[in-house]
């Protein structure tokens, strides 16, 4: 009862929205919305089954991000033949000297295997980079103002959503790899740095997905405004409704996205739920509740980390992937993370960790405060300041900082549901 | 000639850069590792906290400035950081009592400790940016250079110029002094004692009478100087940005983890080595080689292993390596 009750509160906050401001920014906010919750359900996979702290979210959902670029938009003329192959060549050699790295320190032993990792590491590097470099300048040369890049290959962009969620999975099981048999704190710093490093990629290989230059007009997999404001059609059932085609075609595409994120969103809740109810939810949660007599009940822990914490990271890729093709283009210097980690975490963390409806929940709700604590705060300081002379320093200084009151906020919220309420507003069952 | 040519760039743009990263990376990793050992979790607002003291620093430099006080030639901000010192130490004491204390009394796991820092974090960084905004602040002032470039040339009649800046000794000259004073502290007096023994042993430490609560004040403390410290010098030796100092965290966990958590010693080690690496890794070495190889072995490209823009892969890259081989750091550290 409680839980529908909160449910419907969101509802009844976005269509206050819609009434009180415009259908269109409440839309907004429930499309992001949909898509932090599923963040929120990926990272509550790894926190809240598992009880890993995964700190790089920003990372998988960077590299989610990619796979709209390469998979829908059209392969660049001429750029495979260019540089293209060698590239992908480059890589499978840098790939390559690392697995025989890891197969020498396997095998061989003292002296042997210290030498041997380091040559192979070393002229494995070498030989990479001979290859990688002129390839790469190849790339980045064909058309620098419009390409630059490799480009994608031109296939529906709701492919590119799962695909986002293997990228991301693929970069998880590397890390899980190597870090998830250490310490908690470990995996967290582990994490930290994995996401950085993915943003930095992202920001510099230029031939990948154009860096910081961005990458717009991504293929869409709703129709476009315009093309509905030309068809006559669409203007007369627009006309019936009362509403300008242009008003129309916007409230309309959104919906659109809004039916395709919550589809995503009710398979992914159904999932989680069967795995959860299942013996495989009761094992991850013995794990997670004592690792030690659930390791003496002969579970492989480490392994079903690794699992759940590949899971995890797939969901958030996809969101990543969603959240591109929501807006049409790629822009790696938004990929903050306290916007794209720490907030997901507060909203883990206020919906309930454990509990998926939780997640779905405070994905939802944080994602509404996150957007509306701005306002609200230009409207606090207004009141506040309202008595101060105009033009006062005193004045511009907190007019200006309202900008900042979201972290504030988000921080304070984060604090106080850890301390008043731990279990979050839907708590485990 | 070469010879001296190869070294004078090299310390140029190598040692001398490096080296001042390196001590401030170490005071960062101080902190860290001062609260792990007696806190026990790894404290994710402790940049935010390094932001936080510099801001502090900055506006006193700015009032001391506005006043017309300098210190000549060095920068007024030092005459700003015992203040600025002051002022984190309440607020880490603030934060403490109406934080961390709670889940202090209630013995929670040390993650949930870690997710109540990055709450702290966020409301840190809200308030460094409330007080001082995002933009990139410059506030070093008094002499720029302690030896010139130019005047280096001219005087040794060598192609390189040295140049060594007021802030880089600075650092080196205060990192020094803050350490020493930091291990006289540990070692020789009661309180210090009592803190390596809570941090070694605490039911041992709470048995033999030392109070807990006391201890972990004097731990905030520290680390709150420790931290305005690292912040200040960093921002005096490059520029302060709220954002830059976030991502410091990587950095400063990885010089505390690889010189082991809960050891001072590793965590200098750690800071240092941390800084060369990335230093060396992402310096292009073509001007060194030039000149100590024949004209004709000149190297093409840039000698360059890694861009500027993945120095983090490279703290990553040591933090991974030492945790695979020796999980608990080069200095035995503690492993919970």
């Amino acid at each position: 009862m409680r839980n529908i009750a909160l449910f419907a509160v969101i509802g009844l906050l976005i269509v206050a929205e819609g009434f009180t401001g415009s259908w269109n920014t409440a839309l907004g906010i429930l499309n992001m919305g949909l898509i932090s919750a599923i963040l929120a359900l990926g990272v509550n996979m790894q926190w809240g089954y598992a009880g890993l702290f995964n700190v790089g979210v920003v990372g998988f959902v960077a590299l989610g991000g990619l796979a709209p670029v390469l998979i829908s938009t059209p392969p660049t003329e001429g750029a495979m033949a260019a540089g293209g192959w060698r590239i992908l060549l480059a890589l499978i050699v840098g790939v390559a000297s690392i697995g025989l790295a890891i197969a020498i320190n396997r095998r061989a032993a003292g002296k042997m295997r210290v030498l041997g990792i380091l040559a192979v590491l070393i002229g494995g590097f070498f030989l990479y980079r001979a290859i990688f470099d002129p390839a790469v300048e190849a790339v980045e040369a064909i058309n620098p103002a419009r390409a630059g890049n490799i480009g994608g290959l031109d296939l529906p962009v709701l492919l590119s959503w799962p695909i986002g969620g293997v990228f991301a999975a693929a970069a998880a099981w590397v890390i899980g790899k190597t870090a998830l048999g250490l310490r908690s704190d470990y995996l967290a710093i582990a994490t930290l740095g994995i996401g950085e490093i993915i943003v930095a990629i992202m920001k510099n290989e230029d031939w990948l997905a154009r860096g910081v230059k961005n990458v717009i007009n991504i293929p869409r997999p709703v129709p476009y405004e315009v093309d509905l404001q030309a068809d006559p059609g669409f203007v007369e059932r627009a006309a019936g409704l009362g509403m300008d085609p242009v008003t129309a075609s916007t409230i309309f595409v959104k919906i659109l996205y809004g039916c395709l994120f919550l589809a995503v969103l009710l398979i992914l809740i159904w999932l989680t739920e069967k795995a959860l109810n299942s013996p495989w939810g009761r094992m991850m949660r013995a794990i997670r509740d004592n690792e030690v007599a659930a390791e003496a009940m002969g579970k492989d822990v480490t392994l079903r980390h690794l699992q759940v914490f590949i899971l995890g990271s797939a969901v958030c890729g996809m969101a990543g992937a969603m959240i591109v093709t929501l807006d049409s283009q790629l822009t790696p210097g938004t990929y903050h993370p306290l916007r794209f980690t720490f907030l997901i975490w507060v909203m883990v963390i206020v919906g309930g960790s454990g509990n998926n409806w939780g997640a779905v929940l405070g994905g939802m709700l944080i994602w509404y405060l996150w957007v509306k604590v701005e306002p609200w705060g230009q409207a606090v300081m207004d009141l506040v300041t309202s008595g101060l002379a105009d033009g006062s320093a005193l004045k511009a200084h907190l007019q200006a900082s309202t900008a900042h009151m979201r972290l504030m906020t988000m921080g304070l919220v984060l604090l106080l549901v850890l301390r008043f309420a731990p279990r979050g507003l839907i708590p485990e069952k | 000639m070469e010879f001296l040519n190869a070294i004078v760039a090299l310390a140029n743009f190598v040692l001398i850069p490096a080296t001042s990263y390196g001590a401030q990376l170490a005071l960062g990793a101080l902190g860290v590792t001062m609260i792990y050992g007696i806190l026990r979790f790894s404290n994710f607002a402790h940049g935010d906290t390094m932001a936080l003291g510099t801001a502090f620093a900055i506006l006193i430099t700015w009032g001391l400035q506005g006043m017309g006080v300098s210190l000549g030639p060095l920068p007024t901000a030092l005459l700003a950081l015992p203040v600025a010192i002051g002022l984190t130490g309440l607020v880490m004491l603030a934060t403490d009592r109406a934080v961390y204390r709670f889940y202090r009394r209630k013995k929670v796991v040390p993650v949930i400790l870690v997710i109540v820092s990055m709450g702290v974090m966020f409301v840190m960084n809200g308030i460094t940016r409330f007080l001082i905004g995002v933009d990139e602040i410059r506030f070093s002032d008094g002499a720029r250079f302690l030896i010139n470039a130019r005047e280096f040339k001219q005087s040794t009649g060598l192609d390189e110029g040295l140049a060594l800046r007021t802030t880089q000794v600075l650092t080196v000259v205060t990192a020094v002094a803050v350490v020493a004073l930091l291990f006289w502290f540990l070692n020789h007096t009661r309180t210090g004692k009592s803190m390596r023994a809570f941090s070694d042993n605490e039911d041992l430490a709470l048995l033999s009478g030392i109070n807990p609560e006391r201890v972990v004040m004097y731990a905030w403390l520290i680390a709150g100087a420790l931290a305005t410290t690292a912040g200040v010098l960093y921002g005096l030796d490059k520029s302060f940005k709220a954002f830059t100092y976030f991502q410091l965290l990587l950095p400063i966990f990885a010089s505390a983890i690889v010189g082991g958590l809960g050891n001072p010693v590793g965590a200098i080690a750690g800071g240092f080595l941390i800084a060369y690496s990335e230093v060396a890794v992402t310096y292009a070495f073509k001007k060194v080689v030039s000149y100590l190889v024949p004209e004709a072995w000149e190297p093409s490209g840039l000698m360059q292993l890694l861009s500027t823009d993945y120095k983090f892969a490279v703290s990553f890259t040591i933090l991974i390596i030492v945790l695979l081989f020796k999980p608990t750091g080069l200095f035995k550290g503690k492993a919970v």
